[in-house]
């Protein structure tokens, strides 16, 4: 069945990961960050399922962990969704550089 | 073999939509490739043998979230808009970090994959994932699910609290 070594799942999740990273740190529109972070989730995500497969057959902790987690990322999305459109709404703009209102 | 071309195919898709989903200029089309990106994802579940994962996935990522995106970029930008550009030395910057962490997990991963034991079992049926989520022994999961809705709840609550109109 397993054709495919532990190492091919990590190095695709790795390359995720860091895509995520460099989105997060390069972009300025929130909701680019806010996708970023999904990158970043989603790749924890292979990790945890494909150890929870190559390591702990037999058990179901990674696919839980990885499902829970998935849960989790939804409701943050959702929240962080409508927190970007109140302040859409209120200065008209998602930059994180033109969001200062509140600095003082 | 089969197996191992669907496997190259989806890694490819990932690499390539999760590069182009961070540096493409419209905020529609990394949304968009961020789509490619979770359904391909959703492969990788259903080629280790967690089907209940794929379809969670596919319903709660690519269905759900990825909606929700769309709507919200839709609500706060024009078609065609374009991103602000960012200064080089602030992109210089982010690559330098991404390609750091890169290299040091790369090493890790190089250096330390061949030392486990790849144990391969018979993938878990549709039975045994519902028992686990529905119990409360051991390896059983039914206190994490209802603080999940619980958590649930309070996000849809929270939800419309900050973004109602006053």
């Amino acid at each position: 069945m397993s054709n495919i070594p532990l190492a091919g799942y990590l190095i695709v999740s790795t390359i995720m990961f860091f895509a995520g990273v460099y989105g997060f740190l390069s972009r300025r529109n929130m909701l680019t960050i806010l996708m970023s972070l999904e990158l970043m989730l989603n790749a924890a995500d292979i990790n945890f399922v494909a150890f929870n497969k190559f390591l702990y057959p037999g058990q179901m902790d990674g696919a839980f962990f990885a499902m829970f987690a998935i849960g989790v990322s939804a409701a943050e999305t959702a929240i962080a969704i409508a927190i970007i459109i109140n302040i859409y709404r209120n200065i008209k703009n998602i930059y994180v550089d033109e969001v200062n209102k509140m600095k003082y | 073999m089969a197996e191992q071309i669907i496997f190259y195919v989806l890694a490819i898709v990932i690499v390539v939509f999760s590069i182009l989903s961070v540096s493409s200029r419209r905020i529609l089309r990394s949304a968009t490739y961020l789509l490619f990106v979770l359904l391909a994802t959703a492969g990788l579940y259903l080629l280790m043998g967690y089907q209940f994962l794929f379809g969670v996935q596919i319903s709660v990522y690519a269905g759900g979230i990825m909606v929700l995106y769309i709507f919200s970029i839709l609500l706060t930008s024009h078609a065609g808009d374009k991103a602000k550009s960012v200064s080089w030395k602030r992109l210089f910057l982010a690559g330098i970090a991404a390609i750091a962490g890169l290299a040091v997990c790369g090493h890790i991963i190089y250096h330390n994959v061949y030392k486990v034991v790849e144990a391969v079992a018979a993938e878990p049926t549709m039975q045994e994932i519902g028992k686990a989520m529905m119990g409360t022994e051991k390896n059983q999961y039914l206190l994490p699910f209802e603080a999940i809705s619980v958590l649930l709840l309070a996000c849809v609550i929270g939800g419309i609290m900050i973004a109602r109109k006053r």
